[in-house]
């Protein structure tokens, strides 16, 4: 996997600091409605961590407030010890966040190892720069280091219009390993993929290197308690639950809401 | 979605690969003073290269940025002014006859500045606002020449700008003055093209299609669309000092409304997707207005009336191919390539 480990008297400060992420009190309101109503919730260093909830739970404008998409009414936000609550998205980028979308959101004209040289770039320092890369570039090989860790190699000249849906899951992930990944929010990232693309994202997610942790939100089960330490359950705005993927699978409130009982995977879609 | 350049294309195509229409074109442009005569030197064709390089800029925010700014014309009147102003003109009390190798960088800088400093305020906008605002600074500039005369000697502007005398060659002469104006129309299409597939090109086109995934990998937008307008003031610029010396003078005309619209009408008639589109509807557009009043007389109409041919002739563009003539080009290819024929549709051929 070739996501580079944190570097730098920064991170070096921040990963003894305590949290990789930190909301505090966090609400969001649009008009009379509270799309997230006082969350808090802390995210370790390398810790890997599952949102559940129904749809309309809030998880995905968790996520969006937590990237910077949306600004929160009220709370804080910290992210590696750094309050960035009102930091614009590419500031948040740049501390070492990244975020897959719920649809995929990528250069259809472009190729797919144009799509990952553009993550590269925009997280390194010369994403201003007017010289044409050459193929010696680092950053190329960087890109296609990525490529084959997601395992789109053979794909890497295709246009990204023309690759499969699960490839193009497959892709978003590449997208958030760019850089120097800290923390990783996977919004969805099975959904609409085949039992062998699902067990192809099992191993790519738990294959990450253990210093990236992740946020995923998702509503298959069984790839979400496969590939996470804790669990945080959602509903109508609040954090409902929070434990161990067995404490949540066996905890009763959570069964009648969600699993209708117990779950065969792929049924917590609630 | 639709990035249309790519990065990892980065090998130059080796000069075997470049389509013969490339090589005929450029042997026909080069070739040009042989078989055209000083008119269609110095009005037509040099004035199709200035209009196109001004159009160039707009293609480059429009089409790689998706930012329609109307005020590519004002920053390259800003150039043209500077070089009147710091440089030599007829108006003896007001410039101050500076070399012309420290003027033009001088010029460059200042439509540079400007564009940036309008740039901070209208990339905050998109659409028909950043229309709204940069026709608002359109307009401002070009009242503001007119009223100033300590600095912009107000309604008579700057008369007797010439090209400096550089390699003792008269520049402003049919023959060296169309190779000058090639010239620099060449070197801005290739340096558009060219940045278009470097990483700030590459995230510009990205900025256009999604910004909100492009903030995502890390890219502030923001300052990418500023910058952006940063880079296209330069090729305004050069286009703005090519016109200044064309017309031999500059005066608040030279950036008033109805020149901001052409420079509009030119990108959208040769199309945005590609530099080269500017450049084509420069082209139809000094054609149109140098032989419509002729037509038209000829037609026992009024000659003056031949901005209703052109704007008969940008609606029809649009109507059928809101691309532009690059547009009908690629529409004709693909028919070619589904071995229908063009005009009648028909397959088979």
């Amino acid at each position: 996997m070739s996501p580079a480990a944190p570097e730098g008297p920064r991170l070096a400060a921040a990963a003894g600091s305590g949290n990789a992420l930190e909301l505090r009190g966090v609400t969001k309101t649009f008009g009379a409605l509270a799309a997230l109503s006082d969350v808090t919730l802390s995210v370790r260093p390398g810790e890997r961590r599952a949102v559940l909830g129904s749809n309309g739970a809030g998880k995905t404008t968790l996520f969006n407030c937590i990237t910077g998409d949306f600004l929160p009414s009220s709370g804080t936000i910290r992210l590696f010890g750094e309050d960035v609550t009102r930091f614009p998205a590419h500031e948040r980028i740049r501390r070492g966040l990244r975020r897959t979308y719920q649809i995929s959101l990528l250069f259809g004209g472009l190729s797919v190892l144009d799509n990952v040289y553009l993550a590269c770039r925009g997280v390194g320092r010369a994403r201003f720069s007017l010289v044409r890369p050459r193929r010696s570039d680092p950053v190329m090989a960087q890109a296609q280091d990525l490529i084959a860790a997601v395992h789109l190699a053979a794909v890497q000249a295709t246009a990204v219009a023309a690759l499969s849906y699960g490839q193009q899951r497959q892709l978003e992930i590449a997208l958030a390993l760019a850089g120097a990944p800290r923390l990783i929010l996977f919004d969805e990232p099975a959904a609409g993929l085949s039992p062998a693309e699902r067990a192809d994202l099992v191993a790519i997610l738990t294959g990450l290197p253990a210093h990236i942790g992740f946020v995923i939100i998702e509503h298959d089960m069984d790839v979400a308690l496969r590939v996470a330490e804790r669990v945080t359950m959602m509903h109508n705005g609040r954090i409902f639950r929070e434990g161990a993927p067995a404490e949540i699978e066996d905890d009763v409130e959570v069964q009648a809401l969600y699993l209708g009982g117990g779950h065969g995977g792929g049924g917590g879609h609630g | 979605m639709a990035v249309a350049e790519t990065a990892s294309g980065t090998t130059p195509a080796p000069a075997g690969r470049i389509p013969p229409r490339y090589w005929v074109t450029g042997a026909l442009l080069l070739l040009m003073p042989a078989i055209a005569n000083d008119f269609f030197l110095y009005q037509v064709f040099g004035w199709a290269f200035i209009l196109g390089t001004i159009a160039l800029s707009l293609q480059f925010l429009a089409g790689y940025g998706g930012m329609v700014s109307l005020l590519q014309m004002s920053v390259a009147a800003l150039a043209g002014y500077v070089v009147a102003i710091l440089g030599t003109s007829g108006t003896v009390a007001l410039s101050l006859g500076w070399p012309w190798w420290v003027v033009i960088p001088i010029a460059l800088a200042g439509a540079c500045l400007f564009a940036t400093a309008v740039g901070a305020l209208a990339v905050r906008t998109e659409g028909i606002y950043m229309i709204m605002i940069t026709l608002a600074i359109a307009a401002a500039f070009f009242y503001f020449t007119r009223q100033n005369y300590s600095i912009f000697n107000g309604y008579s502007g700057f008369p007797g700008v010439v090209p400096p005398p550089v390699l003792g060659l008269d520049w402003r002469q049919p023959v060296p003055f169309y190779y000058l104006t090639l010239g620099v129309a060449l070197v801005c299409y290739l340096v558009v093209l060219y940045v278009a597939r470097a990483p700030f090109g590459l995230a510009l086109q990205g900025v256009r299609d999604n910004p909100r995934r492009m903030a995502a990998l890390g890219f502030d937008v923001f300052w990418h669309r500023v910058l952006a307008q940063g880079f296209a003031a330069v090729i305004a610029g050069l286009g703005g000092i090519l016109l200044v010396w064309q017309n031999g003078q500059i005066s608040p005309g030279t950036a008033g409304l109805p020149a901001v619209f052409d420079i509009l009408v030119v990108a959208i008639v040769g199309g945005l997707r590609h530099p080269v589109g500017p450049y084509i509807g420069a082209l139809i557009y000094v054609l149109l207005r140098a032989f419509a009043p002729d037509v038209l007389q000829a037609l026992g109409l009024s000659g003056e009336r031949f901005k209703m041919v052109v704007g008969i002739g940008f609606l029809a563009v649009v109507w059928w191919s809101p691309d532009g003539v690059l547009g009908l080009w690629d529409r004709w290819r693909a028919l070619r390539a589904a071995g229908r024929d063009p005009l009648t549709g028909r397959a088979g051929r």
